[in-house]
Order: C-alpha cells, then sequence, then structure tokens
C-alpha cells in the first residue's frame, strides 16, 4: 500500500462531473504534479486530498488512515495557495508559527521551529516583519515555511508560482524542490506549466477533462505519450496523420512511406492512425543507415538564437524541427525542397485519428 | 485654457450656508442666556441636570450593548455568507436595507404587538427586558451601516482563502473567526461601529414609544418647555456625533498610514 491512495475518487457538481474516477498511488517522499490545461480537474483533485472538497465517491488514505470523512483541521496537511494567503495581521514569524499556536504548543517549543522554518527558506532576518513588506517570492516562501512549519504528512501546492515573475519562478521552482527533498515530504504540485511539471516532479499526473490521461516520469511523459492529448499537451510535439499502406504494417505519410519500429497495432490498411514525432528527433542533414525519410518544402525558418526551428511541409502534412546554430552553415532558405529524416523508433502511432 | 472655479466655490459656499448658519445660530442662542452677554449658563445647567446625565449614560450604554450585539450577528452572518452561500448575498443584502426602508414607527408598533405583556414573549412587561428589546431594535436600525462596513471589509481580504489556510493549519471555526477574520476587520468594524453609535444616541422614535429615559425623549422633552437648553442641547449632541465621525476618520486614515508603512 502506498503512503497515500486515492481510490475511485470522483466529484460533481450538481449534474456537472468535474473530475472522473482517479485512481493514484503515491509512494511516501515523492514528488508528484498534476499537470493539465485550465478546468481539467487539478485543484479539485487536489482540495479532495486537502479536504477542502467531499469526494462524490471513492476514497483517499493517507499513511493507511482513510481521510475521507475528516475535515481539512484533522487532516495534518500543509497547503501553499496560488495567492500566499498569508494572514496580513500577523508578522512572518507568527505566520510560521501559528499552526503551532493553534495546535496548542508552548511558545518555548514554537520559537526555535519557526526560527528553523525561517533558515529553511533562507529569510532567517525577516521574522518580524508583515506580510504587505515583503515581495511575492518572499511571501511564496513563507508560505511554504508555514505549511512545513506543523510537520505535515503531505505538502499540496496549488500553482504556487504562477503570480510570480518567469525570473523568481525559476529559482523558486529549484528551492521548492530543494526544501522537498531536503525534508522528504510526500508533495503534490499542481501546474499548468509543462516545463515546471518536467523539471521538478518524480512523477507526472497529466489530467484532461476529469481524467488522468498518463502517469509517469518527465522522462516517459516526454518521450512515450500514450494518448493524443499527452503528446499534444506536452512539448512541441509533432503530430501527423498517417494511413495504414495497402497490404498492412507498414504507414504512409502524404503517400511516402514510414516505418513505426513498435509496429501499428495491427490496424487494418486505409486506417487514419495519428503519428507523434519529437521536434529533436528530426534531422535535416542525413546520417544515413536505416531511417525514415519525409520529402518535403521548407515553409519557415526561424532564428531562435542557439537553435533555428524550420517548418518542412510534405503535402497535407507538417513537421517542426531544431537544428543548432551553426555560424559556419547557412540556414535552409524558404522554398528550397528537403528531405527530413527520422529513426524508426522515434515514431509514436497514437490510435486512431 | 484655464477652467473657471466660481460656479463649484458658489455651489459649495451655498451648501456650507446651509449646513453652517442653523449651526452657528443655535450656537450663538445657546450661549444668550444670561441677559446681555454671552455665557456657557445653559450649558451649566444641562450639564447639572440628573435627567441629562442619566440619560446620556443610559444611551450610551444601550450603544455600546447594541455595538455588541450588532457585531456578534453581522460579522459571523457576512463572513459565512462569503464563505459558504454566495448565493444569498442579494438576498441578505437586501434584508439589511429594510430598516431605511421601513419607518421606525412601523418596526416599534410591529414590536408592541408581537412582544405586549400577554403575548409569547412578553418583552414589555418589565422595564429590563423593555431594554433589551429597544437594544435588539437599535442592532436592526444600525444593520444597514453595520452590514455594509463589514461586507467591504471582507471583500478587501480574500475570506475563503485565508480561512483555509488557517484550517489546513489545523484551525477550528472558534480559532479562524476570532485569531484571523476579526483582526483583519477590525477598522471595518469600528467604523460600524461609530456609526451606531451616532445612529442609537439621537434616536427617538424607538425609545419614545417604548418608553425608555434615553437621551432622544429627553432632547424632546427639553425642547418643549425650555428656551435655551435645547440649543445647547443640540450643539452637545452634534458635537458627539461629530466626534464619532471624526474618531472614524482617524481610525480609517491609521489604517490606511498602516498599510502603505
Ligand atoms: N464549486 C464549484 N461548482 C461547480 N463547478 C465547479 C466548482 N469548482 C470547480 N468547478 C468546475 O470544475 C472544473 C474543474 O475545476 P478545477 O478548479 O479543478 O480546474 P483546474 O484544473 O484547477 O483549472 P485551473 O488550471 O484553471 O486552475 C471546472 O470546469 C470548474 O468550472
Ligand atoms: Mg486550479
Amino acid at each position: 500500500m502506498a503512503f497515500l491512495d486515492i481510490t475511485g475518487v470522483r466529484k460533481a457538481y450538481g449534474p456537472n462531473t468535474v473530475v472522473h474516477h482517479v485512481d493514484l498511488a503515491i509512494e511516501r517522499g515523492e514528488f508528484v504534479s498534476f499537470l493539465g490545461p485550465s478546468g481539467c480537474g487539478k485543484t479539485t483533485t487536489l482540495r479532495m486530498v486537502a479536504g477542502f472538497e467531499t469526494p462524490s465517491a471513492g476514497r483517499v488514505v493517507i499513511d493507511g488512515k482513510d481521510v475521507t470523512p475528516l475535515r481539512p483541521n484533522q487532516r495534518n496537511i500543509g497547503m501553499v495557495f496560488q495567492a500566499y494567503a498569508l494572514f496580513p495581521n500577523m508578522t512572518v514569524a507568527e505566520n510560521v508559527g501559528f499552526g503551532l499556536k493553534v495546535a496548542g504548543k508552548p511558545p518555548a517549543e514554537i520559537a526555535p521551529r519557526v526560527e528553523e522554518m525561517l533558515r529553511l527558506i533562507k529569510l532567517p532576518q525577516l521574522g518580524g516583519r508583515y506580510p504587505y513588506q515583503l515581495s511575492g517570492g518572499q511571501q511564496q516562501r513563507v508560505a511554504l515555511a508555514r505549511a512545513l512549519a506543523i510537520k505535515p504528512k503531505i505538502l499540496l501546492l496549488d500553482e504556487p508560482l504562477s503570480a510570480l515573475d518567469a525570473k523568481i519562478r525559476v529559482s523558486l521552482r529549484e528551492e521548492i524542490r530543494a526544501v522537498q527533498r531536503q525534508l522528504g515530504i510526500t508533495t503534490i504540485y499542481v501546474t499548468h506549466d509543462q516545463e515546471e511539471a518536467l523539471s521538478m516532479s518524480d512523477r507526472i499526473v497529466v489530467m484532461n477533462e476529469g481524467r488522468i490521461e498518463q502517469i509517469g516520469t518527465p522522462f516517459e511523459i516526454y518521450n512515450f505519450p500514450r494518448t493524443r492529448f499527452v503528446a499534444s499537451f506536452v512539448g512541441t510535439l509533432n503530430l501527423l496523420e498517417a494511413t495504414v499502406a495497402p497490404g498492412g504494417g507498414r504507414l504512409e505519410i502524404d503517400g511516402q512511406p514510414v516505418i513505426a519500429r513498435d509496429g501499428i497495432n495491427g490496424a487494418a490498411p486505409g486506417t487514419s492512425l495519428t503519428v507523434a514525432l519529437r521536434p529533436e528527433a528530426i534531422t535535416i542533414t542525413d546520417a544515413g543507415g536505416d531511417r525514415n525519410r519525409l520529402a518535403g518544402t521548407v515553409e519557415e525558418v526561424s532564428f531562435l538564437g542557439s537553435v533555428i526551428r524550420i517548418r518542412v511541409r510534405f503535402r497535407d502534412n507538417a513537421v517542426s524541427l531544431d537544428t543548432f546554430n551553426d555560424p559556419a552553415i547557412a540556414p535552409p532558405e524558404r522554398g528550397k525542397p528537403v528531405t527530413v529524416s527520422f529513426a524508426h523508433g522515434d515514431v509514436h502511432v497514437l490510435g486512431a485519428a | 485654457m484655464k477652467r473657471s472655479t466660481v460656479g463649484p466655490w458658489i455651489a459649495f459656499g451655498l451648501g456650507a450656508l446651509y449646513f453652517l448658519i442653523p449651526l452657528i445660530a443655535t450656537f450663538e442662542f445657546s450661549l444668550r442666556m444670561r441677559r446681555g452677554t454671552y455665557s456657557f449658563d445653559a450649558y451649566a445647567v444641562v450639564f447639572a441636570d440628573p435627567r441629562f446625565q442619566a440619560s446620556f449614560s443610559y444611551s450610551v450604554l444601550l450603544a455600546l450593548i447594541t455595538i455588541v450585539l450588532g457585531v456578534m450577528l453581522v460579522v459571523p452572518t457576512a463572513y459565512f455568507i462569503r464563505l459558504r452561500l454566495p448565493k444569498l448575498a442579494p438576498l441578505v443584502e437586501f434584508i439589511t436595507l429594510l430598516p431605511l426602508v421601513i419607518p421606525a414607527i412601523v418596526i416599534v408598533f410591529g414590536y408592541l404587538r408581537l412582544y405586549n405583556s400577554s403575548s409569547w414573549l412578553p418583552f414589555t412587561s418589565n422595564a429590563r427586558a423593555t431594554d433589551l428589546l429597544l437594544a435588539f431594535g437599535y442592532v436592526t436600525l444600525a444593520l444597514p451601516y453595520m452590514y455594509r462596513a463589514v461586507d467591504t471589509g471582507m471583500r478587501a481580504i480574500d475570506v475563503r482563502t485565508l480561512t483555509e489556510a488557517a484550517e489546513s493549519l489545523g484551525a477550528s471555526w472558534a480559532t479562524i473567526l476570532f485569531r484571523v477574520i476579526f483582526p483583519n476587520v477590525k477598522v471595518a468594524i469600528l467604523s460600524g461601529a461609530f456609526i451606531t453609535f451616532a445612529v442609537v444616541m439621537g434616536e427617538f422614535t424607538f425609545a419614545s414609544l417604548l418608553d425608555r429615559p434615553a437621551f432622544g425623549p429627553y432632547l424632546q422633552l427639553i425642547g418643549a418647555n425650555r428656551a435655551y437648553e435645547p440649543a445647547a442641547l443640540a450643539i452637545i449632541a452634534f458635537l458627539v456625533t461629530w466626534a464619532c465621525m471624526g474618531l472614524l476618520q482617524l481610525v480609517l486614515a491609521g489604517a490606511r498610514v498602516a498599510r502603505q508603512r
């Protein structure tokens, strides 16, 4: 049995089911992200773990204990909100110590713990300040310290960085991850930013329309998306319409043959399938060997600095690919014919289009 | 081209005169008790009158009770409406506005019918119970101001997220209300309290018809029977109200400064 077990959890508001049958097991100390577009039910699922929403069906078990009927204040969970939610009437130290004070701990025990937490988030000097005297990034770090001070069983973060500007977002996400590793605390992190999820998580749960689309490590999710949705939501994937060639077993894209190493699940000839290709799997400089090759024309060339993004059109389909900017080689010109190539193993068949 | 400010100044001047002339005239009149010279005799008489002291302190006490009852009623109501039943907000807002629409005399006649000495709840059967009924009535009268002040205060903080943050840290409802919500709407509560105080100090209809020795009926009594003292009383009542408003401004300004610091 895993540390956190979410079993058959569903949530409906009146006639609208916003979370359908979610099953998820999270191990102790794991950092798991919920990734998905707006409105897919990430927050709702997280709030059911926290106890702010009651599941319409299913159970939430933490450390062997069924917490489904418990109120949020009985679950011992640390929560960090997008809007910081520091108590404006209390100083930083009072905010961090709030949970301990509520639990009836003596001041002699609270003070050192608050100090320890402030050192953990690298703001040991700011205990006496009020929230309005802090920057957004500092406020969110204090919110993290406040959530961790009570030694919660699980840490829940709902888009904690989305109110901050890009630079702080990157440094703070590294800091959150470092603190999480240091304490070994089981964490669920909600985000709609794929870069955030990919860079921070042990595992990612990709959600769409209230369902889990795929659960896997960032490597698995990025390289082996199992559904069309995951493929299109994570990364800048190329999606191509292919048909099964006459005779079966092979594919055709705009009339040109393509082989998928993993096969096509015995789809009948003439069937339309969607095929996914990572931009970084495609090259225009032919390395030779046994690869798929598609001839097309250069449609668009965008100079992105260290990388040049090239768009190649075949007939109905087009792909984007990235090449490194090599000052010695001029980038291809628009309208020129090119042949792109990619390994058989890089062709991912996503199912019927 | 510079716009002329003469028009606005004239309008402002007329408004100020409309307000100031009666006030100055009343004040001037209140100083004329001693023949041929200005003096504060009328004030001395008023302050020395035991009925003034009694009715004034009675009304102050009643105002304080009204404030406490009103805060206890309004803060949790506004809080739970915001948190749990936002759909009911328009209804509650409408209800809290009713005391401005329904004349006090209608309300008090309703009270007398409902709570007379032969009714189920004979509030008017003895003086203490009637005092309580009067306080309840004042809570109703002050409701529009108190509710609006508190609700505005709650709008300024993110009540829902603060509540959830406190809850996830293990806080109970009572703890959340007293440690998190109350301190953060303190200024709003105070401003509601000052308005309530001013309303109660000047109220006449309820106190008179329920026959309680409040400041309002005393004002009326003196006004009907004396010459100079009513003018002095009017100025005193005005100053009390004005002091309330001044304190209100001070509190609000203090809160603004604190927030900017
Ligand atoms: N209290 C509610 N009543 C009715 N519907 C709700 C309620 N809360 C959420 N929903 C609906 O449930 C769906 C999922 O909402 P949720 O907040 O979980 O999405 P999310 O994945 O967190 O999105 P975002 O990235 O925008 O935060 C949405 O369609 C939303 O409209
Ligand atoms: Mg959300």
